[in-house]
């Protein structure tokens, strides 16, 4: 009933094109948006923001990143882990150097320099196409938390080897250190969500994005129209590392607030944003949502029923979780192949006709 | 000789010998992928489970029993024999078999025709369900795998090389299981080849990696060559498993291997046996020098990344590795 284009005159060229073409969507949009920051801050306690709303808004950022470089720009990429901690350490230097300059600003700098890296790291991509290339990213895995490992310029000569986060504010509240409040954590992290879905859900849509679909979809035909796949890639790769070392600094600085970086930054978390983009879908900023909220919950959802409920052993549970996720990632394969985002797709299709079939 | 140059070529010979147990693993990846097209992440997980696997039945572990005990409160763990070596590796086999059919029957029969990274994608699924099984299956405490191989430093090679270089030479220092590890290795290789090249069905492989439909034509059964392929990758998955098990013991960190066998891959090519073998000597040697000669400058451990570092480089001149298909692209 709600859920119709009809009746709904766009009248200027820049209402044709916007994002929410449907009315309903729009609304809902600016719903989900207030209800995100006027009413969940004032809700959130402790357990909630560190089991379930930060962890799932920082993997969005790096749903997000991964989805354009391997959903839009069709170049899969198995080095997330190592961008990420790129991000963190990126941060943590940042941090340290100049303690007078805003944490924002250290975000967003660590996202750029992450970029830089991720661009270096996309060069073979002109030579190396599809699996040669998914395992070429693991050069830059295991070189990079290498690196963080060995060189102790990184870290600042820790004796423990590890990075631990200096309390940081933000307008006289803080973010990072151990006296950061739940809502304060939850807010940053917020912030930098809704600004990254925006960059990102424009520039896909804009020229750059076709670029890149068009890349994905057969490169050489793409070269052939005209589209530049050095820059196209290369951009592609340096745009999702950008997200990705953004969400690498906010899971360090304001999630772990301590980081040892073959524990936080292994290939385990490549292959876990992997997933998530799979399962979410592969081209859809509402993927990267869907998926990183899926593979957030569902280990707490696994813990509750098996721990808590049952009173099972907790290895046991991590087992089952590990069959669960693997069984999951092989049925989304099979069954739906663009992911839950494909499904949100199917439905919203049959509500704009509802209640007629066709 | 003098007694470093003497050490650079005991570092080539362990070299050597991890190079081949890489081959191995990266043989099992060029079998799935040249007849099927799959990429297949899980192999090193397959190895971890075959080792798990003959574990479990040569101590007569009750399966799944600490699933069982959780849900019904009850205390088993054992069967209470032991089952011999061999038996046990019969049996191991028999399952691997079994997981190959039912990983062709109930995944990839279901994903023919897909894209490649698709099919990527659920074999790294497929590694994490197969982690969890094997661990549901047999517990995640790290075992000890008694075969009954030999173990240790060999003294007869330290014996007859002794004084070489000089009064401060000791010898070479040759880890015993690795030698075995590399007779079996190439003794299976060997084998692989023949089987490849003089049965009827491995004649069938070949021809369903050359072109499915061709084959198809010509009434060999795609289903079949499949399930037979994934059982052969369970069989190197189980020669590797036990023989990285014997040496540090069955545990998670085994399913790794399948990390190194991927450099390996791409410096050989996807799809050549003979490129799976000289890739990996190349990238044991490599990095074992590497790691002899640079590492002390650079702070150590270089083996977890250099492999990776030294296949990108050499993609980049030759993106089809050494001895791979040429790419060729059509629009």
């Amino acid at each position: 009933m709600l859920y119709r284009e009809a009746g709904d005159f766009k009248t200027s060229y820049q209402a044709d094109s916007q994002t929410f073409p449907i009315a309903f969507d729009r609304y809902r949009y600016w719903v989900v948006l207030a209800f995100a920051f006027l009413v969940v801050p004032f809700l959130i306690n402790d357990y909630w923001a560190n089991a379930l709303l930060v962890p799932f808004l920082i993997y969005a950022i790096a749903a997000i990143g991964l989805n354009i470089l391997t959903g839009y720009c069709g170049q899969v990429s198995l080095g997330t882990g190592g961008f990420m901690a790129v991000g963190a350490y990126a941060c943590y230097k940042l941090m340290t150097s100049f303690p007078d300059v805003s944490i924002v600003i250290h975000i967003v700098l660590a996202g750029g320099i992450t970029a830089a890296v991720g661009a270096a790291f996309g060069l073979p991509s002109l030579r190396i196409k599809g699996f040669y290339l998914a395992v070429a990213t693991l050069a830059a895995q295991f070189f990079l938390v290498w690196l963080f490992n060995k060189v102790s310029w990184f870290y600042n000569y820790s004796a423990s080897g590890q990075i631990n986060a200096p309390e940081r504010t933000v307008l006289g509240v803080a973010v990072t250190g151990p006296a950061t409040e739940p809502w304060a954590q939850y807010m940053i992290c917020l912030v930098f969500v809704t600004v990254c879905a925006i960059v990102a859900r424009n520039l896909t849509r804009g020229a750059l994005g076709r670029q890149w679909m068009s890349i994905r979809d057969m490169d050489i035909a793409a070269e052939i129209i005209g589209v530049n796949p050095l820059k196209a890639k290369l951009t592609a790769f340096a745009v999702s590392s950008f997200f990705i070392g953004i969400s690498g600094a906010l899971f360090f600085a304001v999630y772990l607030g301590a980081v040892e970086v073959g524990e936080a930054f292994g290939i385990q978390k490549s292959f876990l944003v992997l997933f998530m983009i799979i399962i979410g879908g592969l081209g859809s900023i509402f993927g990267a949502f869907a998926g990183a909220a899926f593979l957030v919950v569902l280990p707490v959802v696994l813990k509750v029923i098996g721990v808590d409920l049952l009173g099972w052993p907790t290895d046991l549970v991590a087992h089952l979780q590990l069959v669960i996720v693997g069984a999951l990632i092989m049925f989304f394969l099979i069954k739906e192949p663009h992911g839950l985002a494909q499904l949100w797709r199917l439905a919203k299709e049959k509500l704009r006709l509802w209640p007629f079939p066709y | 000789m003098s007694a470093d140059f003497l050490y650079g070529i005991e570092v080539v010979i362990n070299g050597l010998m991890a190079g081949v147990l890489y081959a191995l693993v990266a043989l099992g990846f060029v079998l799935i992928f040249k007849a099927s097209g799959i990429f297949n992440y899980a192999q090193g997980v397959m190895a971890l489970f075959a080792a798990l696997t003959l574990v479990g039945i040569m101590e007569g572990q009750v399966p799944f029993s600490h699933l069982i005990n959780a849900v019904f409160g009850t205390e088993i763990h054992h069967f209470g024999w032991h089952v011999p070596a061999l038996l046990a590796i019969a049996m191991t086999l028999l399952v691997m078999v079994a997981f190959a059919w039912m990983v062709q029957h109930f995944v990839f029969r279901h994903l023919v025709g897909q894209e490649p990274i698709i099919l990527f994608m659920a074999t790294i699924g497929l590694a994490y369900f197969l982690e969890g099984v094997g661990d549901l299956m047999w517990g995640s405490d790290i075992k000890t795998l008694a075969l009954g191989l030999p173990q240790g430093g060999s003294l007869w090679v330290e014996e007859a090389t002794q004084g070489l270089g000089g009064d401060d030479f000791y010898g070479f220092f040759l880890d015993k299981l690795d030698m075995v590890a590399t007779v079996v290795a190439i003794v299976l290789v060997g084998a692989l080849i023949a089987f490849a090249q003089y049965t009827k069905q491995g004649r069938a492989m070949r021809a369903v990696a050359d072109d499915h439909q061709a084959a198809l034509s010509v009434g060999i059964s795609l289903n079949y060559i499949w399930v037979l392929v994934w059982s052969l990758a369970g069989l190197v998955a189980l020669v590797a498993g036990v023989m990285w098990g014997a040496k540090s013991g069955v545990q998670f960190s085994l399913s790794l291997i399948a990390l190194k066998a991927l450099p390996v891959l791409m410096l050989g090519g996807f799809t050549s046996i003979p490129g799976a073998i000289v890739g990996g000597l190349i990238i044991g040697v490599g990095e074992k020098l590497f790691e002899y000669l640079i590492g002390p400058m650079v702070g150590g451990a270089t083996e977890n990344w250099f492999a990776y570092v030294l296949a990108l480089i050499f993609l980049v001149f030759r993106p089809q590795g050494l001895f791979g298909e040429k790419i060729i692209e059509r629009v």
